[in-house]
């Protein structure tokens, strides 16, 4: 398998021919422009190793995240980082390449926060082997975390090593009746004291909370909390229609954005509709407003804004670099494919 | 190591200019460049590493470089510069019930600044994470000058996660000025449960024992015998000297929570074997216990001339092989060689103890050294897990990569600093350097120049 993936990247930089690394295809919306013939990982699955005790698991780019996330279930562990699969055939090597984290992200940290270490294959076609499966390790540059995210553009991510943690003693979701100002004011008042909050969801007047730990911490943290528990039957459908985007506020064809922005920022006051995750963090908006009113937004109050699903991104997918930060991304790019055959444009159209 | 780099080779009139560019903009007291004012400049805590710099420049105050810029409990976010104290952040935060969690046992003395370049750890980050997981951006300056922003307020930034690569680059890519961290709530309770063990291969085993039990503690450190001793002496921790090996096990939350938490460890340890177990009464006992912990490396000082502090992390399983690895070097370099671990991230700290005037001691510390950190890689870690690479692990990087490895961070340099001005000749090796190395050093586990007399 290796093998054959080497030569069509060998084959691929010599004629300057764009290659495009392809798992389940579950975020093939994701970003910007998908250019150049199909490279299919999934050949390349299976877990290579995995002792419960380490807290470490390292598995192939093409194997399935629900089998994967299966295996750790069996032994009472999971991702912390929640990651969004957006089908069933999303792969570890696409989680990693998309960097995408779900509810827990706030509490728990972001894909890249747990990878360990990675295999890759440059755009030389040379396999190289960053990090390791020790939860510490500062030797050498941290270019595994660095492909967390890079959609790709980098190389083709061969085998991943996580950290991954126990699963939570017990979980209890909370529904308080709030408006977007008081939710939001709450949710970082909360985030500042010691109170196990693992995930939390408002929409349209409905603010979720899910606490996960140690019974005896669920219940007080619950009562210092107030609203009102929710029936534990329909809780995991919540979470997953919050994570997997399966709520009804993500049907529908209104452009798609999600905006990043530091938790304590008051409501934004744009035109649309809005979830709110990660204790504000994450504000998930539908809405036709122009782009650059968008974009502008979130920039203004430190964040960032991604046109996440769209028909049209005419608009560019992601929110453009500084000149400077555009220049190391190009020089990066050039060191790890010279021959800018990898995901070409997913990320920016200038590489 | 050993010898000092070359100091001599510092081309005079190349130092009058660049002292004469350096006070255009400096104050003339700021700019040092007389050997008798760089001399002190030549190394730092690990002394056997000297090159007296030819240009010395200092921040006209510290307190240029070590303002806390910003403190903001409602964003639980802290903007500092780089020269503020790892601690100070903390003891800034407290009156809001805030703290920054990572904690190295430097850390009344460690930068920020210096924790960023190395993404320094401490006892509780197996829980809480490592710096690259509490810092949110890194100000500072690229090599052409231009302001840039690694990272930002938000959880996430557009493009490439630069900051990951920032974090743990020992300086070699950028200048950071100012430095975001997250600040954490702080847990209202805390009690840490110290077990003796009458053998590190138990104690070992205990620590998987507890990560079996799906406990994630908040602290789990471990001692070896030899270290509970030098550090008794020093502290009165309250330390068990007749164990092999003691654990601390710290759990932190609510009260009920702790409570829960430390009867299950309680029980994981006894089962695992345990001879004593003593669980902290209040907060001064809590605090006591730790003191032992973080003052091994001073409570060195006190019973050897000199030490030399490794920083290997490896598979927490293979703890008692590498003990015995390193017990065996004690005999065949005949040093003393006290392990403090931390266990619950398998970041090994062994303290090889000799007299850096005994220029022999020297040669056989480097040796040993060099062997343990070989047996890191060897069980699958890595030769640093907080402490950097600089120039004295440098040739270890050659076994730890290949040279595809070596050349792509070469890229990564060049992609930042094209002309190799920022910390020149740190932390990557360059491929010629290894294939010299290469020559040099013999596998098997024989000494680089057998034919030297030691002992």
């Amino acid at each position: 398998m290796l093998a054959a993936f080497q030569e069509r990247i060998r084959e691929a930089a010599a004629r300057g021919a764009p290659l495009r690394l392809r798992g389940g295809g579950s975020k093939d919306f994701y970003g910007g422009a998908l250019e150049g013939e199909v490279l299919d990982t999934r050949g390349h699955a299976g877990v290579v190793s995995y002792e419960p005790t380490e807290l470490v698991i390292t598995a192939r780019c093409g194997t399935r995240l629900d089998e994967l996330e299966a295996t750790l279930a069996a032994n009472g562990q999971m991702l912390a980082f929640e990651p969004p699969r957006f089908g069933a055939d999303a792969t570890l090597g696409g989680c990693v390449a998309a960097g995408l984290s779900g509810p827990r992200r706030a509490a728990a940290g972001a894909v890249r926060d747990f990878v360990l270490g990675a295999r890759l294959l440059d755009g030389r076609a040379r396999e190289l082997s960053f990090g390791g499966q020790v939860m510490k390790n500062v030797a050498g540059y941290d270019v595994s975390r660095l492909l967390a995210g890079s959609l790709g553009t980098l190389g083709l991510i061969l085998e991943v090593s996580l950290k991954v943690l126990p699963r939570p003693a017990a979980e209890l979701t909370l529904q308080l009746e709030l408006s977007e100002d008081k939710a939001l004011e709450a949710l970082s008042r909360w985030a500042g004291q010691p109170l196990p909050i693992s995930a939390s969801a408002w929409r349209g007047g409905l603010l979720g909370l899910r606490l996960s730990g140690a019974p005896s911490a669920l219940q007080a943290a619950a009562k210092k909390i107030g609203g009102r528990p929710v029936d534990p039957a329909q809780t995991g459908r919540f979470w997953s229609g919050v994570r997997e985007h399966a709520d009804a506020f993500f049907a529908g064809d209104a452009p798609l954005w999600r905006l990043s922005l530091p938790s304590q920022v008051p409501a934004l006051g744009l035109a649309g509709e809005q979830m709110i995750e990660w204790n504000g963090a994450l504000r998930w908006l539908r809405t036709r407003a122009d782009a650059a009113a968008v974009r502008a937004a979130a920039q203004r109050a430190g964040g960032h804004a991604t046109l996440f699903r769209a028909a049209d991104k005419a608009a560019g997918a992601f929110t453009p670099l500084s000149p400077v930060l555009l220049r190391l991304h190009r020089e990066l790019k050039a060191a790890f494919d010279p021959a800018g055959i990898f995901n070409r444009g997913r990320l920016y159209p200038e590489f | 190591m050993g010898e000092a780099l070359p100091a001599a080779g510092i081309d005079e009139a190349r130092q009058r200019a660049v002292a004469r560019a350096l006070r255009d903009f400096l104050p003339g007291r700021a700019v040092l460049w007389q050997e008798e004012d760089t001399r002190p400049y030549e190394c730092d805590g690990l002394t056997a590493y000297r090159s007296v710099p030819m240009v010395v420049a200092l921040p006209e105050t510290t307190d240029e470089v070590q303002r806390v810029l910003r403190l903001d409990p409602l964003a639980r976010v802290a903007v500092v510069q780089p020269g503020v104290r790892n601690a100070a952040i903390s003891d800034m935060a407290a009156p809001f019930g805030l703290y920054y969690a990572p904690d190295p046992s430097s850390q009344i003395a460690c930068t920020i600044g210096g924790n960023v370049a190395e993404n320094s750890g401490g006892v509780h980050c197996l829980k809480y994470g490592l710096t690259v997981h509490n810092v949110l951006r890194v100000r500072g300056y690229a090599m052409d000058g231009e302001p840039v922003d690694f990272g930002g307020e938000a959880l996430d930034t557009p493009g490439l996660d630069l900051l990951a690569l920032m974090i743990g680059s020992e300086g070699l890519l950028a200048v950071a000025t100012e430095i975001t961290v997250k600040l954490l709530p702080k847990p209202l309770a805390a009690r840490v449960v110290m077990a003796s063990f009458d053998d590190v291969q138990k104690a070992g085993d205990a620590v998987a024992a507890v990560i079996a039990a799906g406990i994630i503690p908040a602290g789990l450190e471990m001692m070896d015998k030899p270290a509970t001793h030098a550090v008794e002496q020093y502290v009165g921790a309250g330390y068990d000297l007749d164990a092999a090996a003691i654990l601390l096990c710290e759990s932190d939350g609510i009260a009920e929570e702790v409570e829960d938490e430390i009867a299950r460890v309680k029980t994981v340890l006894e089962r695992a074997g345990a001879t004593r177990i003593t669980v902290s009464r209040d907060e001064a006992e809590r605090l006591k216990f730790w003191s032992g912990r973080k003052a091994a490396f001073p409570a060195m000082g006190r019973i050897s001339p000199d030490y030399y502090c490794m920083d290997g992390t490896i598979p927490r399983k293979r703890l008692g092989e590498v003990l015995n690895f390193i017990g065996a070097m004690e005999k065949k370099y005949g040093l003393r060689c006290p392990n403090v671990f931390h266990a619950g991230d398998g970041n090994l700290h062994p303290l090889i103890l000799f007299d850096a005037n005994d220029a022999d001691q020297l040669r056989r510390t480097e040796a040993f050294a060099a062997e343990v950190l070989e047996k890191c890689i060897a069980v699958g870690g890595t030769i640093t897990g907080e402490h950097g690479v600089g120039v004295e692990k440098i040739d270890q990087m050659c076994l730890q990569f290949g040279a595809a490895e070596l050349a792509l961070f070469h890229a990564v340099k060049r992609a930042f600093d094209p002309q190799g001005l920022l910390n020149p000749g740190k932390g990557v090796p360059t491929l010629a350097r290894c294939a010299e190395f290469g020559r040099r050093h013999v596998h098997g586990g024989q000494l680089p120049q057998p034919g030297l007399p030691r002992f």
